[in-house]
């Protein structure tokens, strides 16, 4: 069994602005910036559908790396995850990589690129989005 | 005090060890449970089963639990449903059979949490439990309930300047207790020495702070004390709070993810019902599926302040002669984690506490305890107060 959630063709297709380009959404009423994108502003109550571009730049909030991997993972076990703190105010769950030899530690800053997430089943459509690696000096 | 004749109370306990049991299968790990609750009620029959379970669909290809388990267990026309809330199913099962009987439509209710997942692998396990995270934005990274334990006790430790080892005494203090609970998989003590030395299994957990997932069953008879019948025995403890609270999902969705505001809500609502305080707790059953959640769950119940919890554990505070014992029969950590069962075990072994019935694992002079278990790393708390009726 490699399918494992979140990695349906159809669901994929549905969050692929999320997912490629980090799109998320801004609150009209209290300027929230949102992300995952959810329509209702966690803040204030009020709709928010307005979409906002973060910038992919942040900094490590937590991190773990699995090595108990569940289906459709294990082949890449073990892997490095993290929650980053978004520079613009959210957190977000992601993958790390393009570690090199310097350990990522709390506050480390970092940016989005664009991966290989799995695939949908053994001969299906290869799911990419986003992963953060350690920034680049030059950024 | 209470009108006890329109009181709910906890008139019978049914558990099974939790383990691996190769030679039972779903239906008959909640039959045991089942009978035993009712032998132990004296012979209730409910009219009404809650069952709390969360990977049956996916590891045991069975959805529909109510009507299976009211026919398999002899009961067949009862009203029976599967309540659902990841980790928490069991406290919000108790909770859905507390409502029915308040409000007095029924008068006795079952509560059976079951849970088989030795029949399937490791990696369609995890996968199975990444679902009860946001999976469109968790589990698809690859996270599971143990890689969010990871990062909330990365963040923990660091943010608190808590030491690695700070977390030790909840893992120490669970297994002490197991050792003289039949029910428990892992009877055997252990040092501090041996959590130092323990294996890292996804930084910073090591194998003592993650509870063995196994099957298990546990069921209880809820009862309005005066549908009781005469004779019945036991001491009587009474649900005298229920409640239960949600908080985002995801954890990066939660303002302050070492803060379990649905721990924290659903705690001080079911004291403000039954008129206690954490003073008022004897002792008090709380989530330990990875040790960072009796930290995180100590601080949001009102046990300690903020960033205070791991202290609790330095210095014998929650062991069974401290000021508030937690996990008095191993805990998930040693007792076994039996997944959505959770709340039903820890609810079964807070009753035996007040009924005075814990042999070697007493708490002296038990008269209230608060019951708190979690749902994906909090995002549905559900808490009961549970009190001595006599």
């Amino acid at each position: 069994m490699n399918r494992f959630p979140g990695m349906e063709t159809s669901q994929h297709w549905r969050l692929k602005r999320q997912r490629y380009t980090l799109s998320g959404e801004i609150c009209p009423h209290c300027a929230y910036k949102i992300f995952p994108p959810r329509d209702i502003c966690p803040d204030c109550g009020e709709d928010a559908r307005d979409i906002y571009q973060f910038s992919g730049r942040g900094e490590v909030y937590s991190h773990t790396t699995v090595y108990q991997a569940p289906a459709g993972h294990t082949e890449n076990a073990p892997y490095p995850v993290a929650i980053v703190r978004l520079e613009e105010g959210p957190l977000v769950t992601a993958q790390l990589t393009d570690l090199g030899d310097e350990p990522v530690e709390i506050g480390t800053p970092v940016e989005m690129v664009t991966r290989k997430l799995g695939a949908d089943g053994e001969r299906g459509m290869l799911v990419y989005g986003y992963k953060f690696r350690p920034a680049l000096a030059s950024s | 005090m209470k009108d006890k004749s329109n009181s709910v109370v906890i008139a019978g306990v049914g558990m099974m060890p939790v383990g691996e049991h190769w030679e039972l299968s779903l239906r008959h790990l909640a039959l045991e449970a089942m009978t035993a609750a009712q032998a132990d009620a004296g012979g209730l029959r409910p009219q009404a089963i809650y069952v709390a379970n969360m990977l049956a669909p996916a590891l045991s290809g069975q959805s529909h639990l109510g009507a299976l388990l009211a026919d398999f267990a002899g009961m067949r026309g009862v009203e029976a449903a599967t309540i659902e809330a990841s980790g928490a199913s069991g406290g919000v099962a108790a909770r859905q059979a507390y409502l029915a009987v308040a409000s007095g439509a029924i008068d006795v209710a079952l509560v059976l949490g079951v849970e088989k997942v030795t029949d399937k692998a490791s990696g369609q396990v995890q996968a199975a439990l990444a679902t009860a995270t946001d999976s469109e934005y968790e589990a698809v990274q690859g996270v599971t309930p143990g890689a969010q334990a990871a990062l909330l006790m990365q963040r923990y430790l660091y943010e608190h300047e808590a030491p690695r080892d700070s977390l030790a005494g909840f893992s120490l203090t669970a297994h002490q207790n197991a050792v003289t609970n039949p029910n428990a998989m892992f009877r055997r003590a252990i040092k501090r020495e041996q959590y130092a030395k323990a294996p890292v299994v996804g930084e910073p957990l090591n194998t003592f702070d993650v509870a063995p997932l196994a099957d298990g069953a546990a069921a209880l008879i809820v009862a309005r004390a005066s549908a009781l019948p005469n004779g019945h025995d036991r001491p009587q403890v009474r649900i005298a709070g229920s409640a239960t609270a949600t908080s985002a999902l995801a954890l990066h969705d939660r303002p302050d993810p070492l803060v379990l505001t649905a721990a924290a809500k659903s705690a001080s609502d079911a004291l403000l019902q039954s008129e206690l305080t954490t003073d008022d707790m004897d002792l008090f059953e709380l989530h330990d599926s990875f040790s960072i959640f009796g930290a995180l769950s100590l601080e949001a119940a009102g046990f300690a302040e903020r960033g205070d919890g791991w202290k609790l554990a330095q210095n014998g505070n929650i062991s069974l002669s401290g000021n508030i014992p937690i996990s008095t029969f191993g805990g998930s950590k040693a007792r076994g984690d039996p997944g959505a069962a959770t709340g039903v075990y820890q609810l079964a072994e807070a009753t035996l506490q007040l009924q005075n019935q814990a042999n070697e694992n007493q708490v002296s002079d038990a008269t209230a305890a608060m019951v708190q278990c979690l749902g994906g790393s909090g995002a549905t708390a559900s808490t009961h107060i549970l009190q001595h009726a006599n």
